[in-house]
């Protein structure tokens, strides 16, 4: 597809342009880090960032989210009757998306969007929005996505990537819904520019990697038994942040929040890391150590998804759960021992 | 810190192969600038693993929560006071530990360096009070006594409070620190701006618990954010929820927290919460002269009574 060339001076202009069609999302500085919001009348992505603090996730799966509500007061029409919660699906634009998290946009895609199962809230989030992408000149030390399924200017996920060529973008419009958009900005002008060069600088600045080749072909329930995870998990505070910051967690909780009479169900994000998570009814807690904890997220990531989809590991390479772990239990580290473990 | 490290693998080495202790509890080097990662060793040869440096953060004493075996800790002087805590609190038994002193030169901010370089910090050094960034494209030179923490820069306690043996000698404790400026100033303000400073402090609040879980005095079973039967708040975003979590969180702290600052050094988004238990923390030292942590026979005045407490507030 094409690549067209956006002049900064007009960026603002094109932004306008797109207000009327779409409701506009971005990054935006917040306190020391940028975190994904809708962006407010005249305010601008700001893409002066390495990479944002939690992932473009929660702009298709957002933290807390109400799906119903209810009322038991019978003088109600439908009452005792749980229904649906409104929520705005029309068409949004979400600029700044790292190709890491684009990516993970399909990889989660495989949970919510299956031939057997279909969640509607982030199918009808994902379907509403065009992504468009920021690719990344300067990757951090902490990114493994070259070997991780994607790379710095990956392009699945995305309607549009956009490349920062200092004084312009050059803006390669990937899809159907990218082309709209980009008309509708007003971007026209096509470069006549390869952005192969500028690709493969920014790939080469990937310092580092993960070996998962042999992944697959481990033993499930040897590597499940191998000694190291003792050690592995020891500085763990079961803290969650690795998966609350992961562009491909998933998981969810379900909790009613009841004010007197009525109340609402939510889904909130929840996390292997948590006790809670798989405390039974009964008490019992079939992982009831951390132990058993860190292995799950590890053994999900890296062996049972790689099992259940044959598609690679459940991690982009964006390097967050490296960065933010506040014991840097690292994810590198462990994919090393997983993959190297013979038995 | 070379003698530092030297000590600790010694005492280390010496605890392991004697038999003293199963297992010694430390940090290992991270493998990010401005992190290191608590370890253990269990034979001698692990102890070459251990370091001490200014990115020690991280409260020991949570590791050694309910344990069974006999264990030695390496311990700065906030950490020791939690293990004082943790005794008291039946959380562990004085003589299943083997607590290896560290007198504290304190620790640097790790969020706080972040914030003053623009680009990615790819490596950190130490060297005679100085703190050396490295970025891709420059190399600064930081002053230590600029960059640490923001609790061990007022810290009066820098020296164990108990230990069986000490990697270094004794430093001079601070006699002039102005520990509660900031609580002050918090104080000094109005209802109504004080709701504000709390509402924009905790605003970027994730709810991933990590200030609770690296402190090591939230150790409940089950913690009351996370009850079901009866739920005492909510589990998503809302602000009041996280707010709810953060007040009661602290109420739980008094008289306990002895200002290690782990919560905050682990906050994924740099949050200070810490002024929330510090204002506690305040409170117990001016109304009842305590400190928590610095002995052993006695209870902390929450759980205690004396007739000389202060009872204005009894109406
Ligand atoms: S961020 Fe680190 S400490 Fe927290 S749960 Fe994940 S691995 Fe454990
Ligand atoms: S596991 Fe870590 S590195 Fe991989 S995608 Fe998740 S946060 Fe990024
Ligand atoms: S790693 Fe844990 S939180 Fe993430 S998707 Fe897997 S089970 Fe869920
Ligand atoms: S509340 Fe924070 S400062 Fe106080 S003991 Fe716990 S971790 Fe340390
Ligand atoms: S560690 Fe930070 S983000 Fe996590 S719950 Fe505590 S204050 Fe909130």
């Amino acid at each position: 597809m094409k690549v067209i060339k956006v002049d900064k001076k007009n960026w603002a202009d094109g932004l306008g342009k797109l207000r009327g069609d779409y409701r506009l999302f971005g990054p935006a500085k917040n306190k020391d880090g940028h975190d994904f919001k809708e962006l407010d009348k005249g305010e601008l992505p700001d893409f002066n960032f390495l990479n944002t603090r939690l992932s473009a996730k929660s702009m298709i799966f957002p933290q807390s989210e109400a799906m119903f509500k209810y009322s038991l007061d019978e003088s109600e029409v439908d009452h005792h009757i749980m229904r649906e919660v409104e929520k705005d699906y029309s068409p949004r634009a979400v600029f700044g998306i790292r190709p890491c998290d684009a990516t993970a946009f399909l990889l989660v895609k495989r949970n919510f969007d299956t031939p057997e199962y279909k969640d509607p809230y982030w199918i009808r989030s994902y379907q509403a929005g065009v992504y468009v992408g920021l690719a990344c000149n300067d990757p951090c030390s902490t990114c493994f996505c070259t070997t991780a399924g994607c790379g710095p200017f990956h392009e699945e996920g995305l309607d549009v990537l956009l490349v920062d060529a200092g004084d312009h973008f050059l803006a390669k419009v990937l899809t159907e819904k990218g082309k709209e958009l980009a008309r509708a900005a007003g971007w026209t002008a096509e470069a006549d520019v390869d952005i192969g060069p500028m690709k493969q600088t920014a790939e080469s600045k990937i310092s580092s990697s993960v070996n998962t080749d042999k992944l697959r072909e481990r033993v499930t329930t040897e590597l499940y038994q191998a000694p190291f995870w003792e050690e592995a998990a020891f500085a763990c505070i079961n803290c969650g942040t690795c998966t609350y910051s992961c562009p491909t967690c998933w998981c969810f909780d379900i909790q009613d929040e009841n004010h007197k009479n009525s109340g609402i169900r939510m889904r909130n994000w929840d996390s292997c890391m948590y006790p809670l998570f798989t405390l039974h009814g009964t008490g019992h807690n079939p992982r009831e150590t951390k132990v058993h904890r860190v292995r799950q997220r590890f053994m999900h990531k890296l062996k049972y998804y790689v099992d259940k989809y044959d598609a690679g590991i459940q991690c982009v390479g964006c390097g967050r759960c490296v960065r933010l772990c506040p014991v840097n239990i690292d994810i590198r580290k462990v994919c090393e021992l997983m993959n190297s473990y013979e038995g | 810190m070379l003698r530092y490290i030297d000590r600790i693998r010694e005492i280390s080495e010496k605890l392991l192969k004697e038999g003293t202790v199963e297992m010694v509890i430390g940090f290992q080097k991270g493998t990010m600038p401005m992190m290191n990662r608590p370890c253990f060793a269990k034979g001698p040869e692990d102890v070459r693993n251990f370091v001490w440096d200014s990115n020690c953060g991280i409260n020991l004493t949570s590791y050694l929560t309910d344990r069974k075996e006999k264990i030695g800790i390496v311990a700065k002087g906030c950490d020791s006071r939690n293990i004082v805590t943790h005794i008291i609190e039946n959380k562990i038994k004085r003589e299943q530990i083997f607590i290896i002193g560290v007198p504290c030169k304190g620790m640097i901010d790790r969020h706080k360096i972040a914030s003053m370089f623009e680009t990615e910090i790819l490596s950190v050094a130490e060297e005679d009070g100085k703190v050396i960034v490295k970025t891709g494209e420059a190399e600064k030179t930081l002053e230590k006594a600029d960059v640490l923490q923001k609790n061990c820069a007022v810290c009066t306690h820098r020296n164990p409070s108990i230990y069986d043996e000490l990697a270094a000698d004794l430093l001079e404790e601070q006699k002039d620190a102005d520990r509660y400026a900031d609580v002050r100033e918090i104080e000094a303000m109005t209802p109504g701006e004080r709701w504000n400073y709390f509402d924009d402090l905790l605003s970027p609040c994730i709810r991933c618990y990590a200030c609770r879980n690296a402190c090591p005095l939230c150790y409940c079973p089950t913690c009351f954010v996370d009850e079901s039967r009866p739920q005492w708040v909510g589990k998503s975003t809302d602000p009041i929820d996280t707010k709810t979590f953060h007040f009661l969180r602290a109420y739980h702290c008094a008289g306990r927290c002895t200002d290690c600052g782990s919560c905050e050094r682990a906050c994924p988004v740099g949050i200070n919460m810490r002024l929330l238990t510090k204002k506690l923390e305040k409170d117990c030292y001016e109304s009842f002269g305590w400190e928590a942590g610095l002995t052993l026979d006695q209870r902390p005045p929450l759980d205690t009574y004396k007739p000389e407490d202060p009872e204005e507030f009894i109406k």
